[in-house]
């Protein structure tokens, strides 16, 4: 009988159902494409931060206990060294697939016609193969994936694995003007250990002081150095999740840290978990979170998450308000019908429950043609701001749900008032 | 053996008596016509005996016992349990059909049994048209329907509020006819009307007017 009363409502009172259910359905789809943004912003902030550069940088231990103890810049510091074939450790460590790109860097005093210009040498777009334990790990990585905001005025990035030899350069247009070079040229570059004639490839503007240098691959720095087989730094890029208190407890000390804590910490990308991986497999090197790009992902990520939260908000309270009308409206209109179910020995409860019943089903219906359009914006959302898809969290439908069933109950309310105050004297013989 | 009694009972809605000191006894069996001019508390009367209003004074006694102090879930239960209530315009519940409708009476009281809500149609004359929804019933089949409804749980008390005041003679008839032969198996009827037919063929009419009873006769044809 109960299945037959609501089937019954639904037939006799569709547009005003149909009416809730778009009123829910507009509602979680706001919600449902925020909830999902905001759960999936943390991962697409940190893939627009990778085009500003590296968030992790190794270097050997010593320079780094240096940096820490005077406060100033790795790089200051010289002839402290890690192994070639360390590099190979960062594909071996836990977060090896968070690893996105990294590349040696080696940097030397070199004189190019008279002219003392800085020297680096890197990978630019390198293929790197690593064998340990009969494992083969590969990766190609370098750093035409860490300078994404290069502007290459003149030739080309450099592709390693297109040239015969080792003997090209990619200057910056500040060194190119100060030489008068362009792609194509060759420049000779002196250094107390050798000498070398580079043929320019590219030429690139960067903004920043890297135009007063000249980068070659790392072999060419490790001769004009005398550090073969060497590298100075390295600059990893990784996926990180956004740091949390337990993050920044276990970037202090992570033996502070219990058992538990220490689990959780260890298998969660933080960038403080991915450094102390880093320094498990390469224990003469230390590795460090650059501040500054995991700074701004946390204040990026809190504000975009607040206003998420506030747009999800207000599309609640929207869909409460709409839900709350178009009930009390539809009890209204039902004043006779549900006074005689009163007036027949119906409890307020058992109408309550048979009003609500029929509201939150449709709740559910509008909530689920909600999500899908929800998963629509969120597209449309990850596709304009972020220029990639946004993934679907099972978290967030269930928040949805739950959230939808909550509005539907809180937006019922006054309707409910308004059955208990039904007076089936009133409604049905019409007062005295 | 008295079923129901009213002492003293009055309804004020602010200064307005709408009921005022009325007080009145019925037999279990007996077939009451409440008469009245519109606004002389026939409808009021209807909703304290109905348990759907209570009095601001006096008591409305049934079987013996004072309901009026009643918690409103008691009186809830009491009204399910002992009255069935026949209305003017038939409040039928539109997406149900006919059988459905006597049904949902059955659901609010214990549980729906559609032979039994077949048989009441029956009695009603309306077996045939249980599947069909308000919208496609006459008038007096819909007030049959209703009268249906108001028997399903055996009520020991049958209220009517102006039952006939929507239907045509012949329909008017045809109710009418119900209720003589629900009053000869012996159930109590109160019907509210203004209907001087309708009075006449009740066993008992007590006219009511600015809120007082202002005679209470048995009809000849009882009487003799």
């Amino acid at each position: 009988m109960f299945f037959r009363m609501i089937t019954g409502a639904f037939r006799r009172q569709w547009k005003k159902m149909l009416m809730i259910a778009l009123t829910v359905a507009l509602g979680a789809s706001i919600a449902t494409a925020m909830l999902n943004v905001m759960l999936d912003v943390g991962d697409k902030i940190n893939e627009e931060l990778k085009a500003y550069g590296s968030n992790i940088t190794v270097v050997p231990n010593s320079q780094a206990v240096m940096s820490d103890l005077y406060a100033v810049e790795e790089t200051e510091t010289k002839d402290e060294f890690l192994k070639e074939e360390t590099l190979g450790e960062f594909l071996t460590i836990f977060w090896a697939n968070n690893i996105t790109d990294f590349a040696p860097v080696l940097d030397t005093s070199v004189n190019v016609n008279g002219n003392d210009i800085q020297l680096i040498g890197t990978w630019f777009d390198h293929h790197f193969e690593f064998k340990k334990k009969g494992t083969v790990y590969q990766r190609d990585t370098g750093i035409i994936n860490l300078r994404s905001w290069w502007d290459i005025t003149d030739g080309k990035w450099m592709d390693e694995a297109k040239l015969s030899g080792d003997q090209y350069a990619m200057t910056g247009r500040k060194t190119a003007d100060m030489l008068g070079v362009s792609a194509g040229d060759r420049i000779t570059v002196k250094s107390s250990k050798g000498t070398e004639e580079l043929e320019i490839v590219g030429i690139f503007e960067s903004g920043d002081d890297e135009e007063d240098c000249i980068f070659t691959t790392l072999s060419v720095a490790q001769r004009l150095s005398g550090a073969e087989g060497k590298y100075k730094k390295a600059e990893v890029s990784a996926i990180t999740s956004p740091d949390d208190e337990l993050a920044v407890k276990a970037a202090k000390n992570p033996d502070l840290l219990s058992g538990d804590e220490y689990d959780l910490w260890y298998c969660t990308a933080y960038v403080s978990s991915i450094c102390f991986q880093i320094q498990e497999a390469i224990p003469e090197a230390s590795a460090r979170a650059v501040r500054q790009i995991a700074d701004s992902e946390g204040k990026i990520l809190e504000k975009t998450e607040l206003l998420m939260a506030l747009i999800t908000l207000m599309s609640l309270i929207g869909a409460t308000l709409g839900i709350s009308n178009l009930v009390t409206s539809s009890v209204m209109e039902r004043s006779a019908e549900l006074a005689l179910m009163k007036a027949v020995g119906a409890k307020n409860g058992q109408i309550t429950f048979l009003v609500l019943t029929e509201i939150v089903l449709t709740s559910i219906l509008g909530a689920a043609a909600g999500y899908f359009m929800g998963y629509a914006f969120a597209q449309v959302i990850g596709q304009s701001v972020f220029s990639s898809a946004i993934e679907m969290s099972g978290m967030a439908a269930f928040l949805v749900m739950v959230l939808i069933i909550a509005v539907t109950l809180v937006g019922s309310i006054p309707a409910v008032r308004m059955i208990l105050r039904l007076r089936p004297s009133e409604v049905l013989h019409g007062g005295h | 053996m008295k079923l129901l009694e009213l002492k003293d009972v009055t309804k004020r809605y602010g200064s307005l008596y709408a009921l005022d000191k009325v007080s009145l006894s019925i037999d279990k069996g007996e077939w009451i016509a409440i008469m009245g001019p519109s606004g002389s508390g026939k409808s009021t009367m209807m909703n304290i005996i109905s348990c759907m209003d209570r009095p601001t004074e006096g008591q409305v006694i049934f079987n013996g016992r004072d309901i009026t102090k009643d918690s409103r879930k008691k009186l809830t239960e009491f009204h399910r349990d002992k009255i069935g209530l026949v209305f003017q315009q038939f409040h039928l519940i539109n997406y149900l059909n006919a059988v459905e409708n006597v049904m949902v009476a059955q659901y609010y009281h214990s549980m729906p049994d559609e032979k039994e809500a077949l048989e009441a149609l029956e009695r009603v004359g309306l077996k045939d048209r249980a599947k069909h929804l308000p919208s496609q019933l006459s008038g007096g089949e819909q007030q049959r329907v209703c009268i249906a409804r108001a028997l399903i749980n055996s009520p020991e008390l049958i209220l009517a509020d102006e039952p006939t005041g929507n239907l045509d003679e012949a329909n008017e008839n045809i109710v009418l006819d119900l209720f003589r032969q629900l009053h000869k198996e012996g159930t109590s009827l109160i019907v509210v009307t203004h209907d001087p037919e309708v009075g006449e063929v009740a066993e008992r009419v007590v006219r009511l007017e600015h809120g007082k009873i202002i005679s209470d006769k048995k009809n000849n044809q009882f009487s003799e």
